[in-house]
């Protein structure tokens, strides 16, 4: 499996897991695969919703002791 | 002991004083010496630019001299850093002058990127520099109606700012008299109309109270200026006859050049403050990478927790306490009303309804801010 890059927004209100996602692929390369932490159960539904909307690769969601996993890949 | 603060914006000018006080003994014993260098002589109160651009402040309110704001022993230069050597404990400026430290605290801030957006910069308003908030203020003035279309780039500096423009437009069209002539088209990157769930739960119904419509996952990818058309990056198309922007932001040009950052922001322990891999470097403010508001507020009490721990390395020979994220953000709903978001790490907001009293309290702060960063409030 190919590194991630590790997005740590546990704890983050505002901007949110999601914006924080969406500022940090601008930097990434086709791809790259990251892993969004978060601490708010509503980002499993809110960030798959975005990648499929945009067209970057869901690769999965998994939940340990309140933290939920995002798994992604660039692919433009 | 040498402290050296770069950046003399509200994060680094609140830690300076904050400083100067817990340390005045140190400081007349030359045990420790403050030394902030700074881009400019002047300071600027940014929140207020959001009022600048609705005519509602003007830009001799915006100023005061950095100088002036700063509690005596503090050494002032106005003299930017270009180069951090971390390695050595030492920076050197334009002026070519080289600092050591045994603490150093990045406090450099971020700047508007609208230029990131293609044909952006060209075609929208934004109140983000004081030039571009008296553009904004004219085109205003000169707009008799149509479609307001407002958008926004990630990350951007105070995430209440897309709200508060909003509100603050409804009212500034309708006193005018051309409410009725205008249609406000709100935009917002997630899918809901503010990344605070509450906020967004209080915010919806007001849009469709007061006739503004919204769209949301809406993150612009490029600007149409011929046939006046925003684009964004999942496929929507927003039609436009005056463009309101909240850029895109990044870190300092000078954190990217000698490559501290992605973007410009330094990674950075969200408890400590420390950067990553630094222990006697501390980031705050806008400049941190730590998944937060880029805010004024975020930056005052993150310069009270630092300046409590440096004070105490000095005193004690280790900090005492983690930074919790608290943040406390007004939130302008119009020209007359507003309220507040208060949350940290582990506890979100909890907004109210807004009210006079509220508004009333913002305009006071608009005036004690100075007080604030004088270290006083």
């Amino acid at each position: 499996m190919p590194e991630r890059t590790i997005i740590d927004a546990r704890g983050s209100f505002c901007p949110g897991p999601l914006m924080e996602l969406i500022a940090r692929l601008k930097y990434g390369k086709v791809g790259e695969e990251f892993e969004v932490l978060s601490s708010d159960k509503g980002s499993a539904n809110d960030i798959p919703e975005w990648l499929h909307k945009v067209g970057h690769e869901f690769l999965g969601t998994r939940e340990e002791a309140g933290v939920w996993h995002i798994a992604l890949r660039k692919t433009k | 002991m040498k402290i050296l603060i770069v950046g003399g914006g509200m994060g680094g000018t609140i830690l300076s004083n904050n400083l100067a006080r817990r340390l005045a003994a140190e400081i007349r014993s030359r045990k420790v010496q403050i030394t902030m260098l700074t881009a400019s002589e002047k300071h600027m109160y940014q929140p207020g630019l959001l009022y600048l651009a609705l005519g509602r402040m003007t830009p001799d309110e915006l100023y005061r001299d950095q100088a002036g704001l700063l509690e005596p022993g503090i050494d002032l230069q106005v003299d930017p850093v270009e180069t951090f050597e971390l390695d050595q404990n030492q920076v050197k400026t334009k002026g070519g002058k080289t600092h050591a430290y045994d603490i150093l605290v990045i406090a450099t801030g971020s700047r508007p990127a609208p230029e990131v957006i293609p044909g952006l910069a060209e075609n929208a308003e934004q109140f983000y520099t004081e030039q571009g908030a008296l553009k904004m203020f004219r085109s205003l003035q000169a707009f008799q109606g149509g479609r307001v279309v407002i958008a926004m780039g990630v990350p951007h500096k105070c995430p209440m700012a897309p709200l508060e423009i909003t509100f603050m437009l409804h009212d500034y069209f309708k006193d005018r008299g051309i409410r009725d002539k205008v249609q406000l088209h709100y935009t917002y990157p997630v899918g809901r109309v503010h990344s605070l769930e509450p906020v967004a739960k209080w915010a919806q119904p007001e849009f469709d109270r007061l006739g503004i419509t919204y769209e949301t996952l809406f993150n612009m990818k490029e600007v149409d200026g011929k046939n006046h058309v925003v684009k964004s990056e999942e496929g929507g198309e927003a039609k436009y006859d005056l463009l309101i922007t909240i850029p895109v932001h990044k870190g300092m040009e000078v954190i990217e050049k000698n490559k501290l950052g992605q973007g410009g922001f330094i990674p950075t322990n969200k408890t400590k403050l420390t950067m990553e891999g630094h222990p006697n470097v501390y980031v705050i403010g806008d400049t941190t990478n730590i998944p937060i508001s880029k805010a004024g507020s975020t930056a005052h009490y993150q310069a009270e927790t630092l300046g409590e721990n440096i004070a105490a390395i000095v005193k004690l020979g280790q900090p005492v306490r983690e930074h919790d994220g608290k943040v406390f953000c007004f939130i302008e709903c119009g020209k007359d009303r507003a309220t507040y978001a208060m949350f940290n790490y582990t506890n979100p907001p909890d907004p109210k309804p807004p009210t006079r009293a509220m508004h009333w309290f913002k305009m006071a702060y608009n005036k004690l801010y100075w007080t604030s960063a004088r270290g006083l409030l």
